[in-house]
């Protein structure tokens, strides 16, 4: 079904039909057949609702769902919660991503450092961040600090290891280039380090931001006043499915758009790969 | 003023490599001088320290015995004055072709207007000017090295070096950047030294060749080259460069 409407569009558009063809074979494909999955999986979920005729408590329908979404925007109260969530996300982000990032390009410029840290950042690793998160709502409070602080925490050791094998693939010879022109530190990580490990940076960068959205709404389950991961708890507790599916859904576009956005970002920076 | 008349400088030069499995000496006690505007070149055997002679020149390695004089002065360490061209273009991937042979002048810090203006010039001296916004994954194996040529020379160093920079080409492409390479030479006036294994490209070159024994490396022999200039292709064709080449193989055998 997704097959037949791609080519139809292609055809349809004879003079560029080389560009489209090199487009859908790229990232286009995914773009296009998006709307059909989604619309594919709403036919099946209202299909499963209408023959099983589940409660509505435990399966309910897309409609429902629509009304309740609906409700909760009209109302601002979906809004309120976005924006807990993503302030969190963003402070975690912010956090998380530059400790990680500029202990890693510490770690990677000082193997003896790295020998004397290493194990205990290894180590650390075995206590899965989520369940420190108790913790830290004790020590910090339900606010949104201890959240951040949940995000920084899933997302620090990925990013960490992401910098280190990048700066350390920076090519030798491009090394020597700069050594042979008397380039300054400061010259040398600008013009050769940032650049040389810019793909895997931005490989970190996602991976970060997934790994955000996951530390927020634990963080929010464990212990808050607002956030998605509190709206979907609360939904939990009065039985209201529709508004947990409603939070589960921007919690799946705020995932979503982050990713595509750094997908852009990539393409942007990075057109210089072949 | 005999002391001057010598650009560079290398006297008792050694090169001892260390690490925890032992002493690899690389380099052994070689002295040579070159002499402003001059083109050698130094042939040797695959593996017998022509890259670290050079590297050592660059001031990229420390020697571990003897001195190396640039103008009659000790080197320490990369100079301005001494620019190199690799065995590996070694461009970055991410610089449009403009921008890498802009890199040398961004480092010592050349005004922009200028430097982009200079770096317009030298991609136009190797034939490149088309490529200028083209990003090197754009360009041939021999584009490549036309690059790394004018980013050698756009900081205007007094002393070219380069190892075995066209070693990858095919014969056509060696031969035609070889040319280009003596032309280049010529106008910029400076002082060139190329390492290399292939004997018909130093004779070619050179006004004269030293030749490295295995390693460790010191000299076995040096071989003026009184060709005629300007050379062409056809050169390689004569009595005497024929003769030259035989020369020297049979030095690198002995
Ligand atoms: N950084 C280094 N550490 C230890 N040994 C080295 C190092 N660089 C080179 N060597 C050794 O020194 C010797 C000479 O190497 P070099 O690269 O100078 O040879 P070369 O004549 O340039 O070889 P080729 O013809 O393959 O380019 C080799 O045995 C090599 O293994
Ligand atoms: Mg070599």
């Amino acid at each position: 079904m997704e097959n037949s409407s791609e080519s139809a569009g292609t055809t349809k558009r004879k003079h560029n039909r080389a560009f489209m063809a090199g487009w859908l074979n790229g990232y286009g494909i995914g773009l296009l057949a998006f709307p059909f999955g989604v619309v594919l999986l709403v036919v099946i979920w209202y299909l499963v609702t209408k023959l099983g005729d589940y409660p509505a408590f435990i399966l309910p329908g897309p409609a429902a769902v629509m009304e309740e979404m609906h409700k909760i925007i009209v109302n601002g109260v979906l809004w309120i919660h976005v924006k807990a969530t993503l302030t969190e996300m963003a402070g975690g982000l912010a956090l998380g991503l530059g400790t990680a990032t500029i202990l890693g390009y510490i770690l990677a410029k000082s193997p003896i450092l790295e020998r004397l840290i290493g194990p205990y950042i290894v180590a650390s690793q075995s206590v899965p961040a989520v369940a420190i998160a108790p913790l830290l709502i004790i020590w910090f409070g339900t606010g949104k600090l201890s959240k951040v602080l949940v995000c920084a925490l899933v997302l620090f050791f990925p990013v960490l290891i992401n910098t280190i094998v990048g700066i350390r693939s920076v090519d030798a010879g491009l090394k020597t280039l700069m050594k042979s022109l008397h380039a300054s530190r400061w010259q040398t990580f600008v013009m050769l380090e940032v650049p040389a490990s810019l793909p895997v940076l931005l490989g970190g960068l996602k991976i970060g931001v997934t790994l955000s959205v996951i530390g927020a709404v634990v963080g929010e389950f464990v212990g808050a006043d607002r956030g998605l991961g509190y709206l979907i708890n609360l939904a939990k507790g009065i039985f209201n499915t529709s508004l947990m599916f409603a939070a589960l859904i921007a919690l799946t576009a705020i995932s979503l758009t982050l990713y595509l956005l750094i997908t852009a970002l990539e393409r942007w920076l990075l057109d210089w790969r072949d | 003023m005999s002391i001057n008349s010598f650009i560079l400088e290398a006297k008792n030069l050694g090169k001892v490599f260390s690490d925890s499995s032992g002493k690899l000496p690389a380099v052994n006690n070689i002295s040579f001088s070159v002499s402003k505007g001059e083109f050698l070149c130094i042939v040797g055997p695959s593996g017998c320290g022509k890259t670290t002679i050079l590297q050592l020149l660059a001031g990229l390695l420390d020697n571990t015995s003897g001195e190396i004089l640039l103008g009659g002065k000790p080197l320490k360490g990369p100079h301005r004055d001494i620019s190199v061209v690799f065995q590996k273009s070694n461009l970055m991937p991410w610089r449009s072709v403009l921008k890498n042979v802009l890199l040398p002048l961004q480092i010592y810090g050349t005004p922009a207007k200028e430097a982009k203006e200079k770096a317009g010039l030298y991609l136009e001296k190797v034939g490149l000017s088309e490529f200028a916004n083209a990003y090197p994954k754009a360009l041939s194996g021999g584009m490549e090295q036309r690059v790394a040529v004018a980013r050698a020379l756009v900081q205007n160093p007094r002393i070219l070096l380069l190892d075995e920079p066209f070693g990858a080409l095919d014969s056509f492409t060696r031969e035609q950047l070889n040319l280009e390479l003596l032309s280049l030479w010529r106008d910029q006036n400076i002082t060139a030294i190329m390492v290399t294994h292939n004997i018909r490209e130093a004779v070619l070159l050179a006004d004269r060749v030293l030749v490295l024994s295995p390693r460790p490396a010191s000299i076995y022999r040096e071989i003026p080259v009184n060709l005629p200039r300007p050379r062409t292709g056809d050169i390689e064709y004569t009595r005497e460069f024929v003769d030259l080449t035989y020369q020297i193989r049979k030095a690198i055998k002995a």
